[in-house]
């Protein structure tokens, strides 16, 4: 089982060794400046000098991430419940959902400076709960929306409440567009936190210790904040996927990848 | 046998479609008789899965009376009286086959162990008892429409309503699955309906095939099917049997011949 896996998973650590691998020798071969591209093993020595100023920006910045996240999610499940509830307040939601899902929402950024003050956590959470929103909600109605017809006479068969419908039938089969949103979602909640963070806001945040260390041309701290953003964001993905593989060990793509 | 389970009167049906309206059924007037298993054959499109969602309170008929044992289709269904089984098995994917016969049991808020003994003992009855903890996806197709019939027959429904139940079967699982279903019956003595578009499944099974003609449907014909009881294997090669297929089989030809 355990070799088993590691064949599996050999392919994708030569590709990701290679190519670290690569980056260092292109860098040392061709002399890349540092503010290009500073090799990775410049990254990994500066990370020990910057810790003690990127620790409390990065647990900043993911608590924001984290929170909007969550706010979002929870925010686009009762909406996208009720959209399926109230097909009127479906007809007339879902065309303003897909709109502003096709909108460049982080635009808001500056704006919710505003709103909310330029120091309040709020005005990060708020532009991250909107960005997620959409794209969860939209996601959600679809997958509660595509239960089958058959399915959904059987319980009115079984003269099943609306509720009861819902929990044993609806949200379940939902779950796997539930989680294809989150899977977006997660990554949309980091994108949006740092770069709502560029536009000001507290110093100790990642968003903010980029902006400061690029304009010093310190380009290897910056990067040691790219590297921790995509850390958390790679670590937000495999623990939804664990998530998933729990409650979703039924499903097709999931009993698939298992083979 | 004489007392009517269920009584259609004078009923219609005209659907709503896109720039008119489609007249499904016309004036259906039938007796179906407590404990009898009645066919509802005719070519498709003529309105016998309409009929049989009339009969189970799916669809509200536009005219005419439904009655079951003197209480309307909606009481008969909101007092659980009817089982459904469908084309497609319609198990939910993410529950185990013994979690899927507990279903309706669930619903109406039956004990946990007094439904885990009823979903083994209706496993057992349908021959998939050591499947209890398999995934539907590991079961194959006649298999999972046993479960589905286990499914519907778990909560003692006094009728039983079957839309095309056997129709994507192979030939061979499909006339095993005909002789397990009239053995089911004859341990519930279950009232059954049944819509099949096969001539020889509706003469082997029933104990009258109602021909319905093409769209509006009407029935234009009940006929009464003198084949001994119980049918067995062998039912299928006595005489009687090629005379029945051969009357059902007149019965729709002056249907094709008459439009």
């Amino acid at each position: 089982m355990t070799t088993n896996r590691l064949r599996r998973a050999f392919p994708a650590i030569v590709v990701f060794a290679g190519g670290i691998l690569f980056w260092e020798t292109i860098v040392r071969v061709f002399d890349i400046k540092g503010f290009l591209l500073p090799a990775p093993s410049a990254i990994i020595s500066a990370f020990p000098a910057e810790w003690a100023e990127l620790r409390p920006a990065a647990v900043g910045t993911f608590t924001s991430a984290l929170a909007g996240l969550t706010l979002g999610t929870t925010l686009a499940i009762v909406a996208a419940v009720g959209a399926v509830r109230w097909p009127m307040a479906r007809e007339g939601a879902m065309p303003l959902a897909i709109t502003a899902n096709s909108t460049p929402i982080i635009v808001l950024a500056p704006v919710a400076n505003a709103w909310f003050g330029l120091l309040s956590p709020w005005s990060t959470i708020v532009v991250i709960a909107v960005l997620v929103f959409f794209p969860v909600m939209i996601n959600l109605v679809r997958g509660l929306m595509s239960t089958d017809a058959a399915e959904l006479e059987l319980m009115a068969s079984y003269a099943a409440t609306r509720r009861t419908t819902l929990w044993k039938l609806q949200l379940p089969g939902a779950l796997p567009y539930m989680f294809s949103a989150l899977k977006v979602a997660a990554a949309l909640s980091l994108i949006g936190a740092i770069v709502k963070e560029y536009f000001g806001g507290s110093q100790s945040r990642l968003g903010q210790y980029i902006t400061l260390k690029a304009g010093n041309f310190q380009f290897e701290e910056v990067w040691t904040a790219i590297v921790l953003a995509a850390l958390f964001g790679i670590g937000l993905y495999v623990l939804i996927t664990l998530v998933e593989k729990k409650f979703m060990s039924w499903h097709v793509s999931v009993r698939a990848a298992q083979i | 046998m004489t007392e009517a389970a269920m009584t259609l009167g004078n009923v219609s049906m005209v659907f709503d479609a896109d720039g008119g309206s489609v007249h499904a059924l016309e004036g259906v007037s039938l007796d179906i008789r407590d404990g009898e298993l009645l066919s509802l054959i005719g070519p498709s499109g003529c309105g016998k899965s309409t009929l049989l969602r009339l009969l189970g309170d799916l669809l509200v008929a536009t005219s005419g009376s439904v009655t079951v044992r003197g209480k309307s289709a909606e009481q008969a269904r909101l007092d659980r009286d009817y089982g459904m089984v469908f084309q497609a098995a319609t198990l939910l994917e993410w529950r185990r086959v013994a979690a899927n016969v507990e279903l309706p049991l669930e619903i109406m808020g039956v004990e946990p162990a007094e439904r885990k003994r009823r979903a083994a003992e209706m496993l057992d009855l349908v021959g998939l008892g050591q499947f209890a903890e398999h995934y539907p996806w590991q079961l194959s197709g006649g298999m999972q429409q046993r479960v589905s019939i286990a499914r519907a027959l778990v909560f003692h429904p006094s009728i039983l309503l079957m839309d095309e139940p056997f129709g994507a079967l192979d030939e061979m699982t499909r006339e095993r699955m005909q002789m397990e279903l009239l053995g089911i019956q004859e341990k519930t003595g279950t009232t059954i309906v049944f819509v099949t578009h096969s001539i020889p499944e509706a003469a082997f099974l029933s104990d009258r095939v109602a021909v319905m003609s093409r769209r509006p449907g009407r029935i234009t014909e009940v006929i009464d099917i003198d084949l001994a009881q119980p049918r067995v294997f062998d039912t299928r090669e006595d005489p009687d049997f090629f005379a029945a297929v051969t009357q059902v089989r007149e019965s729709l030809r002056s249907i094709e011949e008459a439009t």
